[in-house]
């Protein structure tokens, strides 16, 4: 009885209008910001799914978006994954029809769950992600919405819970509290969510260094890896990460 | 991919493509009853009679047996004899690059989305397996017919590969 799907490592991009946002420090590309180079060389060093982030997310960005995945998609041929602000049935179908694999609901899956029930009885549990940024509470997690800005003063556990049931594919799980601060996922997090959902749970929040990646990955039970600024800024590249974790005996796409 | 391709459901056209491909993520019960519904089962089955190169994707793989356990009372197409089954372990779907062996096709990391998995009668067609817990086929061909339960076109340089060698050969 082996499992030898693979753990997945995922960078996220920012998108704000046409362009990708914190990739400036990269050295051997002709133009850092442009999301379809920034996809090809993501694409070449191994990454297995790309994930964009709208941060702008208004009405006129998103045919921005819709248009960036369009030419990503004709270039790259690995899974694409897009979220920010996404709260309607129509706008999740543009993104797949224009080439997107799955789309991340955050705000709008806590405001109006039937949306997340809808999206995945319309295009399949594999193309819904539902995005929780969970914030710690004493001894369990509150989900946090409009970008981290508000507590949405529900237990993070029961809402992963929740959403599984209705029918997401896969959770996103970013943690508010190491965010940004380069000192390693929340593994307690994550082996919280991966032990009792029955779904993929895709880390995010916190890697600085390889160790980080491994022990999400091993202590934290996650099924796959979101990081980004270690990728932007060049520290490693992805596949640094992989031949990291390969040495470590963690089953790699190389 | 540098051939000129089509997206249709119109009966004539599908007869007069040189090949035929089948591509689908959907509910095995769904997918029949559409098929149905644009008479597109009797399309498949006739294409593939003719000898048209035809090349199946994930439920477009499933649909070409006879059943699913994903819907009970619904028949398949029974191109294939055999039923689709799902998997009794680990987290469900599988979503994630796995790795195949195969007979022709080689060997190397795909990109699955699947919950059900083909078990062919006749072992012979199994093309590609790959491992969930326990082994599983990642990939059937007879003939004319071929059928990936992984998405060739989101697995990256391989499943190009494996792509491009079926709109050559």
């Amino acid at each position: 009885m082996v499992n030898l799907l693979a753990k997945r490592i995922i960078p996220c991009l920012d998108v704000k209008k046409e362009r990708v946002v914190k990739g400036t420090k990269f050295v051997d590309l002709k133009d850092a910001g442009d999301p379809v180079e920034l996809a090809k060389y993501y694409n070449e060093q191994g990454a297995d799914e790309l994930s964009f982030l709208d941060i702008t997310a208004s009405y006129e960005n998103r045919k921005i978006i819709i248009d960036i995945i369009k030419k990503v998609a004709e270039q790259v041929f690995i899974p694409l994954s897009v979220g920010g602000g996404i709260n309607s049935i129509e706008t999740i179908r543009e993104l797949l029809n224009a080439g997107a694999e799955k789309v991340s609901i955050g705000t709008a899956a806590v405001k109006n769950p039937n949306l997340v029930r809808e999206a995945s009885q319309k295009f399949g549990s594999q193309a819904i992600v539902v995005s929780i940024d969970a914030k710690r509470k004493k001894n369990s997690w509150t989900v946090y919405i409009k970008g981290g800005r508000e507590d949405a003063n529900i237990d993070a556990l029961e809402f992963g819970k929740k959403m599984e049931k209705i029918g997401a594919g896969e959770i996103l799980l970013n943690s508010i509290d190491m965010d940004g601060t380069k000192q390693g996922y929340d593994i307690e997090l994550n082996k919280k969510f991966s032990e009792e959902l029955n779904i993929p749970i895709i880390a995010s929040g916190g890697a600085g260094k390889l160790e980080h990646i491994k022990e999400v990955l091993t202590k934290g039970k996650a099924d796959a890896a979101l990081a980004a600024s270690i990728f932007h800024y060049k520290k490693y590249t992805i596949n640094d990460v992989k031949k990291y974790l390969k040495k470590n005996c963690i089953e790699v796409r190389i | 991919m540098g051939e000129d391709s089509i997206i249709t459901s119109d009966l004539k056209e599908i007869l007069n493509a040189d090949k035929v491909v089948f591509p689908g993520v959907g509910n095995f019960g769904d997918v029949m009853k559409e098929l149905k519904k644009r008479k597109l089962d009797v399309i498949i089955k006739k294409a593939i009679e003719m000898k048209k190169p035809f090349l199946g994707i994930c439920v477009g793989l499933q649909v070409l047996f006879e059943e699913s356990e994903e819907s009970p009372n619904v028949k398949g197409l029974g191109i294939f004899k055999g039923k689709v089954l799902k998997f009794k372990q680990g987290k469900v779907p599988q979503i994630g690059w796995n790795k195949i062996s195969s007979k022709t096709i080689g060997d190397g990391y795909v990109y699955f989305v699947n919950s059900y998995y083909a078990a062919p009668d006749d072992k012979n067609i199994i093309e590609s397996t790959s491992d969930y817990y326990a082994k599983f086929t990642a990939a059937v061909k007879k003939d004319n017919v071929f059928a990936t339960q992984f998405h060739p076109e989101k697995s990256g340089e391989f499943g190009l590969r494996i792509l491009k060698k079926w709109l050559t050969c």
